[in-house]
């Protein structure tokens, strides 16, 4: 396989959007190739990550429509969908097909459109991600499932939900400190200052998670330009290179072995590293799928950053922010930034890439630039995993 | 079309099928798959060992006992279930061995963390009628804490 590169990103403001998901995309995308200086025929293929825009906008086929947007046709346009995960699984596959030298040059991203399904019906589409048939008739919610492995996480280690609660807390607010930072995140300007008392205090979802334990529904997209690394310098100075990719799939919660130790993510995770040859200890900085702040430690524990049962001290401690052990989430992950899930993951190598350009909102950049970075996404209950690690050499 | 090709044509490759399993819990029975090569037991059923993987089973009714492992009371329900709200889904391991997600009938605001671990039994079960995504009604087990 030959090594890929990143040489153009696009992001747009995350958020309540008035766009359609074709509009946003398209945003996306043309900034990527802006930013690659490239033109939008020189890429041969799209691949686009998508999770419910059959419910939101009534379009399935979005990816040939996005490509149809962009006078991209005839080439191939693929939607990829793994949930929350699909625009990681869509980048993934991406950089797989210019590895094999079918492609020299290729689009890969993705867009949701989330909130005009208002709170009822989207968490009704997003539950849609368990597993119907055992899941669906409990009404199980995505905040259910996780406020499940929360408790689960209190069991094991012998946390007292009052004391977990007060250390889940500490995720939110690192999140919305950097979120509020960041002016592409939903929550830009706002809740920069969040108390855990107030994470603790806002109302129940699904007991032992608040509102300010979630993030929030989100329209958006992001976008990339990847092509073979050995072309990447023609395009530019600083590339940064897709150095390796994991994925994994889970199934019902009830065949799970332990909510708090997905083996889904546990391997998706190790493929990576064993792909990139490289270890934890070699990352400087992650942005992971905090979609609840439990994920955010659960996350931590499974892709081997603390020991089982550690993330949840090592957060309250400080050790997941700037100048701690391993800064995580420094673009306000899911909770600060905004989940527009089909994008999430081309969001999350986005904001990798600005890290290693030097290009992160003020107070947010890590100093010196970081070497290496790694994505986590995850699709449904533990159904779909992935990991994309970079770095800013071959 | 007669005789050994007839047969060929309705060869099933599932032993045990979800509508035979809700309808079980419909009756108050868990029923399952058992694994004769490995000895596992698989509820809800597959078409495989959801253990090792193998295809050698045979129904057999679970005694619907077993510890509670987790559960959560939603507060925020999905379309369909409003009027539900609150309610407690869980996951329970049972005696048998697989652990089956169900609902648990107990008082909302009692549910506290102390229920982890509980012996709980099946004592019924629920049946959504389904909007129109779900390709009908479903049911799912319903626990009730050992006291």
């Amino acid at each position: 396989m030959r090594r890929i590169a990143i040489i153009g990103i696009g992001h747009t403001k995350f958020g309540r959007a008035s766009k359609t998901s074709l509009e946003l995309f398209s945003e996306a995308a043309l900034e990527a190739i802006d930013d690659a200086g490239v033109e939008l025929k020189d890429t041969e293929a799209l691949f686009q990550g998508a999770a419910l825009p059959g419910f939101e906008e009534g379009q399935v086929m979005p990816a040939v429509f996005s490509a149809a947007e962009l006078n991209m046709c005839p080439i191939p346009a693929t939607r990829y969908e793994g949930a929350c995960a699909s625009a990681s699984i869509a980048i993934r596959e991406a950089a797989m097909w210019v590895g094999s030298g079918e492609y020299d040059m290729v689009l890969a991203g993705g867009v949701e459109k989330a909130s005009s399904m208002g709170t009822l019906f989207a968490t009704r589409t997003f539950a849609m991600a368990c597993h119907a048939p055992t899941e669906g008739p409990v009404g199980l919610t995505f905040p259910g499932v996780f406020a499940m492995a929360a408790r689960r996480y209190s069991k094991n280690y012998d946390i007292p939900i009052d004391k977990l609660r007060e250390k889940m807390a500490h995720v939110s607010v690192k999140n919305h400190k950097h979120g509020a930072l960041n002016p592409l995140a939903q929550f830009y300007k706002k809740l920069g200052d969040l108390k855990v008392e107030d994470v603790i205090n806002s109302r129940y979802v699904a007991d032992p998670l608040t509102l300010l334990d979630c993030c929030p529904f989100s329209d958006g997209a992001a976008a990339v330009v990847l092509c073979a690394a050995e072309e990447a310098k023609k395009y530019t100075d600083d590339p940064v290179y897709i150095l390796g990719t994991g994925q994994g799939s889970g199934g019902p919660l009830s065949k799970m072995e332990d909510l708090t130790k997905p083996v889904s993510r546990i391997n998706s995770a190790r493929m990576a590293f064993k792909h990139a040859g490289l270890s934890p200890s070699d990352i400087d900085v992650l942005e992971l799928h905090d979609c609840f702040t439990i994920a955010e430690l659960i996350a931590l524990e499974s892709m081997g950053f603390f020991g089982w049962g550690e993330a949840a001290d090592a957060t309250a401690d400080g050790q997941t922010d700037l100048g701690g052990k391993i800064p995580v989430n420094m673009s306000g992950g899911l909770i600060g930034k905004g989940h527009p899930i089909g994008a999430t993951g081309a969001s999350q190598v986005y904001w990798l890439v600005k890290q290693m350009r030097g290009e992160a909102p003020k107070d947010n950049q890590i100093n010196p630039v970081p070497e290496y970075g790694m994505t986590d996404t995850l699709g449904g209950d533990f159904g779909t995993l992935c990991h994309i690690i970079v770095g800013r050499t071959k | 079309m007669v005789g050994k090709e007839q047969e060929e044509m309705e060869k099933g490759y599932t032993v045990l099928t979800y509508a035979e399993y809700e309808e079980g819990l419909r009756n108050g029975r868990l029923l399952g798959l058992r694994c004769a090569s490995c000895g596992g037991i698989t509820c809800h059923p597959m078409p495989v060992c959801q253990w090792c993987g193998r295809r050698v089973l045979k129904r057999i009714e679970l005694s619907g006992e077993g510890e509670l492992t987790t559960f959560t009371v939603i507060r925020v329900p999905s379309e369909g279930f409003e009027e539900d709200a609150p309610y407690i889904p869980c996951l329970v391991k049972t005696k048998e061995g697989p652990c089956v997600v169900g609902r648990l009938d107990y008082n909302t605001e009692n549910a506290m963390q102390e229920l982890i671990g509980k012996q709980v039994k099946m004592k019924g079960s629920y049946t959504y009628e389904g909007d129109k995504y779900s390709g009908g009604a479903h049911t799912c087990p319903v626990f009730g804490v050992v006291e």
